[in-house]
């Protein structure tokens, strides 16, 4: 067994064990701690299966904007523990048996997957050519299922009309989140004059680099919105009234110009979403530096919450 | 064993976790952490399908990583969303059935039951 295995197998073993501490640990605290790990390991299992834009993906989600979500809601909730109910023996063994037979299915279908394995790498390496661009990922992303990307940036909208929807009258169209203060001499407050400058440099070189290199609008999106809620948790800057109308403006922009484009391309071209080749690098440039505002403005709106305080101070 | 095998088992293993967890905690925050690792493991078999599929020197077929991309955006917003509700179903109903609050182990005929 070489190196290499040895270390997958320890890394699949912690994977597992931090997924079993997640579940069977008593405290919903210490059950997001345990999630947040977990997502961080998950982001080193995708670089081991070479998925490297997926990684990010994962790392910015699962370890960062989605631990600060969990973390926040369980801290929140925590007098919500005392109230569960104890779930009957019966149920937990046959929620237990119907589990196994679950595990045993699925590892059954990974060990008898078909040789040689269907792909469609090769046909996206061939088509690279027309949107001159080398990442292959963020090719079928922008371009070859771009469809689905412009839908996931509407499901961004409708969450954040979910969450915005949820607010009490008193607080309509208001400021989300409670005001946070911090110690102005303490080391979270220097952080979040520190990092930003790096973050946005770093984000924006993410969103720049998806074009040849792993990375893309999605990871440079997460990486502009922790920023913005590094600098919101620390009382350094406020969460925006979500009535303004900028606000409003920067959310539609990113699917509302990925809709023109399609429109257009079945105007003037033979269909919904298709670029002309001449102009395919830049019009999927000008959508990915929209949709990284958007992305960035979605993900800390969606993390800020509803509304809790009222537009006027 | 390979690198698929390897993590092809743990990804099974991590998805019926989560089942087991969205089936037996009732509280509504731990459902919704199972349910993201049921989510998890369901991607990571994804990646597991794609690295068999690698071909023409790219180490993980693009295809299911920019599906499992826009799944991992869906399911995170589906996430905040469940949480927003959550936090605003825990601030009405804590105002207004404060009897819901005491320990239900403390009750003997649920204990019996």
């Amino acid at each position: 067994m070489s190196i290499a295995t040895v270390f997958e197998i320890v890394l699949a073993a912690v994977v597992l064990g931090l997924g079993v501490w997640t579940i069977v640990v008593p405290e919903t605290f210490s059950a997001t701690v345990g999630f947040v790990a977990y997502g961080l390991l998950v982001a080193l299992v995708w670089v081991r299966l070479d998925a490297v834009d997926v990684a990010l993906t994962e790392a910015a989600i699962g370890g960062g904007l989605g631990g600060v979500l969990l973390l926040g809601a369980a801290a929140r909730l925590r007098d919500a523990d005392l109230m569960a109910e104890k779930t009957p023996g019966t149920l937990r063994a046959s929620a237990a048996a119907l589990s196994v037979l679950m595990a045993a299915a699925l590892a059954g279908a990974v060990l008898v997957l078909p040789d040689p394995a269907p792909t469609l790498a090769p046909a996206a390496v061939a088509k690279a050519g027309a949107t001159s661009l080398s990442n292959p990922v963020t090719n079928v992303l922008m371009a070859f299922r771009a469809m689905d990307t412009m839908l996931e940036k509407i499901v961004l909208l409708l969450a954040v009309v979910g969450v915005w929807s949820l607010a009490s009258d008193f607080a309509w169209g208001g400021r989300p989140g409670p005001r946070h203060e911090a110690d102005p001499r303490g080391v979270l407050v220097f952080l979040a004059r520190l990092l930003p400058p790096i973050g946005i440099v770093v984000g924006i070189h993410v969103l720049w680099a998806g074009a040849d290199q792993p990375g893309g609008a999605f990871q440079g999106g997460a990486i502009l919105a922790s920023m913005w809620l590094l600098a919101i948790m620390t009382g350094l800057a406020d969460t925006p009234s979500v009535s303004l109308r900028w606000i409003r403006l920067i959310l539609v922009a990113g699917p509302g110009l990925f809709l023109v484009v399609g429109l257009v391309g079945l105007l003037f071209d033979d269909a919904f979403l298709s670029y002309p080749p001449a102009l395919a690098k830049p019009l999927i440039l000008g959508i990915e530096v929209t949709m990284t505002l958007t992305i960035a403005a979605t993900l800390g709106l969606l993390l800020a919450g509803a509304p809790e305080r009222s537009a006027q101070p | 064993m390979s690198t698929v095998t390897v993590f092809g088992l743990c990804a099974a293993a991590v998805a019926s976790l989560g089942l087991y967890g969205l089936i037996t905690d009732p509280r509504p925050l731990r459902k919704i952490i199972a349910f993201n690792l049921l989510g998890s493991g369901v991607f990571l078999l994804f990646g597991v399908v794609g690295r068999r599929g690698a071909a023409a020197g790219i180490g993980n077929d693009p295809v299911p990583q920019a599906l499992v991309i826009t799944g991992i955006v869906v399911a995170f917003s589906a996430t905040a969303l469940a949480i927003a509700l959550l936090l605003r179903l825990f601030q009405t109903t804590a105002f207004l059935e404060p009897s819901i609050r005491a320990a239900p182990g403390d009750d003997p005929d649920r204990a019996a039951s």
